[in-house]
């Protein structure tokens, strides 16, 4: 079988959605929307590049999604007191990336499951946000708007930037060091150990590597929107790792394309819409997203077992 | 004796792939005699176990108990008949108390029965003090000691009625004390008219408490003798007494400067202790014992994954400390490990891939991958080292045995080593990709490589090594000539030379 087998059938999968918009409600296909679309999910691409990262080493972050507000709110209040948009960016990427390695020192320093850690992080920083802000909205002054271009020029700006991240990162995974690195780890972290490999060093990495993308995407966020919500990224993490294990990722480590998350993100974006066009009521969005999950969770467990053998 | 036999195994043979665990094996076990099981790693002692507790099936022969022939055991049916086995490590909940752990082995009923807590509490301490246990029911199995949580196992046996009681290695993990606590329980068991299958290295104790003793070798059954008509030496010769079946490639006579030295070595955390040894360049080292020795463990400190809290290790004559693997592998140490279907090579990697693990900074200055570079050096160490396989982008899952571990061989040759520390590199390996690796180890020396063999098959460590180091309870006990016999290693490695008859 094709060693891509699994990213080419969600690939696939979406074109095959896409064929079938194109005969039934080709409505679909009007560009503004699309755009308003990719725009909404930009920031999610991003975030879900460094999840794939993280979860290819054999660990998982679910404290995204506060880790997403804080850098947001951090970043309004930045702006609101009109410091340059340039210097806003980089106190959310920095913030970000902190917060990155709190996860990532936890979890390698101290060998703690990921799981627990990035549980305790998550209520930790949503609530600490609550409490700072008491649900009050940071409003955002008007230059911060799409970067200070016009709608669509800004539109076009996040799409690309997250597009060009995320081939950036694909290619370098597959040709540095480091991304190999994460994926001996993802598979056998003792065997990576006898090897010289220092796992710990490794898991720290991505998890920081998480934290700086989720900061940059939360600014990418910001500028979508007059303000800031203190609730904003909630189930943000949801929506990443989903992407990440219908791309073909493993939870189990290890495995996975980055260009497989992006056809997952795609796929699980589309629902809705399409949803919308065949003049279906939106409440199946969910319950479709969850059975294309279950699908590709199934499909890799029916997959690991066949190659135990 | 008249009544039919407790336990009676005719010509028991069993197979895994294309390896002879068992072939031919007869063994008889009377009621109230302790019946000791004695042989090598790997002369196929568990396998025996594991046939009479029904988890093997046998591939022919008969197996009778109470002289009821049986056709079809599983483990199930094993236990139905009263054989218990109580393993070195004791399979207890640790979380649950000692009645909970007697009562899930012996009431019947479904998972949704009541429980009656005060019978329970009471059966656990009848059985107990039975075997003049002074634990508590309800006491965490947790908070016991290993003789104690052994303990319990016997008392799971007792209760279920157990007329045949093996028993793995008892006191591998014992204190003096505890040993004649157990001695003492097992004639307890004895004079009730259970039948023992004990299994021990120490042959102390098969000389204090059986009666008699049957020497497996190489999956054959050479002998059972009365305790009283044997002595250790005689013991010692059934072991070993085979014919050596394989060519090894002879050893070099000219060695050059020590490359490793080793001074009082030694880690609490593994129990190595006091390890003084030297190895040159272009010698193979042999390190010879038996399981638990502290071999690997030795491997393990070398190697920076457990470091050494005491004594000076020296390479080339320059004090080195090796405090992570890193540290090892930058001072020219490789360490291929034990047991590579774990964690010897990556299974889901390519070959080029697993070749190029422990040598990334070297070969890709700039961490940019040169997957020309990796290609080539992969070609070259697979037409080197001879390894069968598709190519460089095969995954190391789809090898032999053999071919793995030569691919674990040439990570650790890439990394251009001084000292390669070789843990078991032949086990599970067909018998010719084992004699192509022995070609292979030899030239490596002969270019001017340190070997350290670690290897529990014997015939390997005599016939490749130019000086053997005898391991025995985390130290080296004895470093003895390349031309050492396998008698006079065996008895060094059960610790018989210097102690002498017990």
């Amino acid at each position: 079988m094709n060693r891509y087998f699994r990213e080419l059938s969600v690939a696939g999968a979406l074109l095959l959605v896409l064929a079938v918009m194109a005969i039934f409600a080709p409505g679909f296909f009007q560009p503004q929307p699309l755009l308003s679309l990719a725009t909404r999910e930009a920031p999610t691409l991003v975030v879900a590049c460094g999840m794939a990262l993280v979860i290819i080493g054999r660990q998982i972050d679910i404290s995204v999604g506060s880790q997403f507000a804080v850098c947001s709110v951090c970043a309004g209040l930045l702006a609101a007191q009109n410091v340059p948009t340039a210097l806003v960016a980089l106190a959310a990427v920095t913030l970000g990336a902190g917060l990155g390695a709190i996860n990532g020192l936890l979890v390698a320093g101290l060998r703690l499951p990921s799981i627990v850690v990035t549980l305790a992080t998550m209520v930790t920083w949503r609530e600490a946000l609550r409490w700072q802000r008491q649900g009050a909205f940071v409003n955002l002054p008007d230059s911060l708007q799409w970067l200070g271009l016009s709608q669509s020029a800004g539109q076009w700006t996040l799409v690309g930037l997250a597009v060009a991240l995320l081939a950036v990162l694909a290619y370098v995974t597959r040709h540095i060091s480091a991304g190999r690195l994460v994926y001996a780890v993802g598979t056998d972290a003792e065997a990576a150990r006898l090897a010289g490999i220092r796992p710990q060093v490794v898991t720290f990495g991505t998890f920081v590597l998480l934290g700086t993308l989720t900061g940059l995407a939360a600014m990418m966020n910001v500028v979508q929107s007059p303000q800031v919500d203190p609730k904003s990224g909630t189930g943000l993490e949801l929506k990443a790792i989903a992407a990440v294990v219908v791309g073909g990722v493993a939870i189990s480590g290890g495995r996975g394309r980055l260009w497989g998350v992006f056809a997952g993100l795609l796929l699980l974006a589309c629902v809705a819409p399409a949803l919308t066009h065949l003049h279906v009521e939106a409440y199946w969005e969910k319950a479709i997203q969850g059975a294309i999950i279950l699908l590709a969770v199934v499909a890799d467990g029916v997959r690991s077992r066949k190659s135990n053998r | 004796m008249s009544a039919a036999p407790l336990l009676e195994l005719r010509a028991v043979a069993k197979s895994f792939g294309g390896a002879r665990a068992l072939r031919g094996v007869d063994f008889t076990l009377q009621a109230g005699e302790v019946h000791a099981l004695l042989g090598e790693n790997g002369a196929g002692k568990s396998t025996l176990i594991k046939i009479v507790t029904g988890a093997h099936q046998p591939d022919a022969g008969t197996l009778a108990v109470g002289g009821e022939r049986l056709s079809h055991l599983t483990p199930a049916k094993a236990r139905a008949l009263g054989i218990a086995c109580i393993y070195q490590q004791p399979a207890l909940f640790p979380d649950l108390t000692v009645a909970e752990n007697i009562g899930l082995r012996l009431e019947a009923g479904t998972s949704l029965r009541t429980i009656d807590w005060a019978a329970r509490g009471a059966r656990a301490l009848e059985l107990l003090r039975r075997l003049g246990a002074e634990i508590e029911p309800d006491a965490e199995v947790r908070s016991l000691s290993m003789p104690e949580q052994q303990l319990v196992e016997i008392a799971c046996a007792l209760g279920a009625g157990a007329r045949i009681v093996i028993m793995d290695e008892p006191t591998a993990s014992l204190t003096q004390k505890e040993q004649h606590l157990l001695f003492t329980v097992v004639r307890d068991l004895r004079a009730s008219g259970v039948g023992v299958i004990y299994i021990s290295h120490r042959l102390e104790e098969i000389f204090a408490l059986a009666d008699r003793v049957t020497v497996l070798r190489d999956g054959e059954s050479v002998g059972t003798h009365p305790v009283s008509s044997i002595n250790e030496a005689g013991l010692i010769r059934l072991m070993v007494g085979r014919e050596m079946t394989q060519i090894y490639p002879p050893g070099e006579a000219t060695l050059g400067a020590p490359v490793l030295s080793l001074r009082g070595v030694g880690c609490t955390a593994s129990g190595v202790h006091g390890v003084s040894l030297e190895v040159r360049a272009g010698e193979i080292l042999g390190l010879a014992g038996l399981v638990g020795a502290g071999r690997t463990e030795l491997a393990r400190v070398l190697f920076g994954l457990t470091p050494a809290d005491a004594g000076t290790i020296e390479l080339n004559g320059e004090p080195v400390v090796l405090r992570s693997p890193q540290a090892a592998v930058a001072h020219g140490l490789a360490y291929v490990p034990e047991d590579r279907r774990r964690h010897g090579v990556v299974l889901e990697m390519p070959i080029a891939e697993n070749m190029t693990m422990a040598v990334h900074r070297r070969m890709f200055p700039g961490a940019w991958l040169r997957f020309g570079a990796e290609r080539s050096l992969a070609l070259d160490y697979i037409r080197d080292l001879a390894v069968k396989c598709t190519g460089p982008d095969a995954a190391g899952g789809s090898l032999s045995g053999g071919n793995q571990q030569k691919v674990s061989l040439a990570r650790w040759l890439a990394t251009r080593p001084k000292v390669l520390i070789l843990d078991e590199p032949t086990q599970g390996v067909d018998v010719g990709a084992k004699g192509e690796i022995h070609k292979i180890v030899r030239r490596l020396a002969q270019e001017g490589l340190a070997v350290l063999l670690i290897s529990s098959d014997l015939p390997e460590v005599l016939g490749m090594s130019d000086r053997i180091g005898i391991m025995r309870g985390g130290t080296i006990t004895a470093v003895l000539p390349g031309n050492a016999d396998a008698p006079t290693v065996m008895s060094a490695a059960l610790g018989q030379s210097e102690k002498g008859a017990a």
